[in-house]
């Protein structure tokens, strides 16, 4: 496989770290991979600019962070203005069409996608809002399955919340799907 | 998949070293970058038995778990800069009493309290002199989470064997970054237990007597043995004296059992050094970068290595030089303003030979950053 480089970006709060940490524990518990996950943030831990980057390969990853993502998520408009530019040239963007307006022709698969109104709308619970992300985004890259996915989540979720996440997981695959990308 | 392999932090990969070296008491003040260190420990410890405790600031941290070592325990504390800095007075007691500990400093961007979340190797210098009066340290660390495992591992082992604190210098960006750690099976690493006295109850103990091989047995302290333990000069029952002979000797112990093992306590790894025109010389999370750039050039032709420092201090000043000796450049990378360039300086035959590349603004040094450094020094421009 060509080495995975991914950028998620949006704010505190969000989950944007979370679905990156579940999304590189899937790759490296139940598929066999190699991963590396780290992130940056400042001192505010809710509302602050955040950006988590995950490295998936099958050989030994010496430099952690992405310089240029090959797939580039971001989940406020701050985070695509600010992200945009460093997108590998024909890389894949996903973004939440509620939270970020695309203005620029960008040379990327453009995926822009209503994973947030579709969340509220379906299951009206914010909280899971980055787990309909991580939903679309496996289904746009053939790295790590939904069943590995849903492996890490049963061991990081109370028992009460799995059948939520699990909806919202399914929410985002089936959104992907239909992008038609 | 290994079943002991997880998925973690290099924080919680230093909790888990520490466990297995058989950590049973944990005191210290959470502070950022560090703070996963006592969130793990203060749920595994009680778990195993142990103890943690949450002190009020870092001097009260180090100052505790001196004492629980003292009684017998395998101890640590952990820490950022801040924090570090307040333990240096409680450090050079340690130092000077004899009591193994293992301090960890997941380092952030200083000076004070500097850059909280962002990583740096701006402590590097504070290990080896922060404290006050002449003296010898060990200061270990490492680039990636099965190394973390193994140096946490190697630091306990180490303070048991020298009675010294042993200093953990990691930071923020291998600190907070996850990767896979495969824990080893019990048994597969050594463990160096605490060495005790043979002196039987109401026979005289001399707790600073050493053996002829420089090693002190210890006697739980509250157990059998009455004895006095003081940050005072003292003499072999642990009184203070002002005596020249046992000021000077004392002093000379306290070097000499960790200066003149410092090839022995040396840890490093080497990377294409077979034929390498130009050494790579790095630690901690800049070393991942360094050899990243090593990789990269070595496909490319170029004779590029990497000597990854794991023990920092005492310094390996005989491995550098001897594995420099044939090169033409050495470039030490480093995110500070050139702490361990100094020592390599001071080792090699070539000093003007040797260069730096670093960042000090708090961004994790790149490949390319490093690589247009060595075009620089490679007379090839920018």
């Amino acid at each position: 496989m060509e080495k995975c480089r991914i950028v998620f970006s949006g704010s505190g709060g969000q989950g944007v770290i979370t679905a990156a940490i579940i999304l590189a524990e899937a790759a490296v518990l139940h598929e066999n991979l190699n991963a590396v996950q780290s992130q940056s943030y400042g001192a505010a831990a809710r509302g602050g600019a955040t950006r988590s980057d995950v490295i998936i390969s099958e050989s030994d990853i010496h430099y952690p962070k992405v310089v240029q993502p090959n797939i580039l998520v971001c989940l406020t408009q701050e985070a695509y203005h600010k992200f945009y530019p460093i997108l590998r040239p024909g890389g894949l963007l996903l973004s939440d069409r509620r939270y970020v307006q695309t203005s620029r022709k960008v040379d990327a698969r453009q995926v822009e996608i209503p994973m947030y109104d579709s969340v509220m709308e379906e299951i009206g619970k914010t909280i899971v809002f980055n787990i309909c992300m991580l939903g679309a985004l496996i289904s746009l890259i053939d790295t790590v399955t939904p069943d590995s996915i849903l492996k890490v989540l049963k061991t990081r979720i109370p028992n009460n919340f799995l059948d939520m996440n699990k909806k919202a997981l399914n929410l985002g695959i089936k959104l992907g799907n239909e992008s038609g990308v | 998949m290994n079943k002991n392999t997880k998925f973690i932090q290099g924080n919680e990969a230093c909790v888990e070293g520490a466990l297995y070296a058989g950590l049973d008491f944990f005191a210290g003040y959470p502070i950022t970058p560090s703070t996963e260190i006592a969130e793990h420990l203060a749920k595994r410890l009680p778990e195993k038995g142990g103890k943690f405790i949450q002190m009020e600031d870092e001097i009260a941290s180090l100052c505790a778990i001196i004492g629980a070592s003292l009684t017998g325990h395998k101890v640590m504390t952990a820490t950022s800069g801040p924090g570090f800095s307040l333990m240096q007075e409680a450090l050079s007691y340690a130092v000077m009493t004899e009591i193994p500990c293992v301090i960890v400093d997941v380092q952030r961007g200083g000076p004070s309290t500097g850059i909280p979340t962002h990583g740096s190797q701006g402590d590097v210098n504070q290990a080896r002199w922060g404290t006050h009066g002449d003296h010898a340290i060990i200061a270990l660390t490492a680039s990636n989470h099965q190394d973390i495992f193994e140096v946490t591992v190697n630091a306990f082992n180490l303070a048991e064997t020298y009675r010294t604190p042993v200093i953990l210098l990691f930071d923020e960006i291998t600190g907070h970054m996850r990767e896979p750690l495969t824990i080893p099976e019990k048994g597969k690493l050594e463990l160096v237990q605490r060495l005790r006295t043979s002196v039987k109850q109401g026979v005289d103990y001399h707790p600073y007597l050493p053996r002829e091989d420089g090693r002190l047995p210890m006697s739980d302290f509250g157990d059998v043995h009455r004895y006095n333990v003081t940050g005072l000069v003292h003499d072999m029952w642990g009184f203070p004296s002002s005596e020249p002979k046992a000021a000077y000797e004392l002093l000379r112990h306290l070097v000499d059992k960790i200066e003149n093992r410092a090839n022995k306590i040396a840890m490093f790894k080497e990377y294409h050094m077979e034929d390498a025109e130009c050494v790579l010389i790095s630690y901690g999370a800049s070393a991942r970068s360094s050899l990243h750039v090593v990789e990269d050039r070595r496909i490319r032709g170029e004779r590029l290595g990497l000597i990854e420092l794991q023990t920092l201090w005492p310094f390996p000043s005989d491995i550098i030089r001897e594995k420099c000796a044939d090169s033409k450049y050495v470039m030490v990378v480093e995110q500070n303003m050139g702490q361990i360039l100094h020592e390599v300086k001071l080792s090699v035959d070539r000093p003007d030979r040797v260069f730096l590349a670093n960042r000090i603004d708090g961004v994790f040094i790149t490949p390319l950053d490093i690589m247009n450094i060595l075009r620089l020094i490679q007379g090839k421009g920018v």
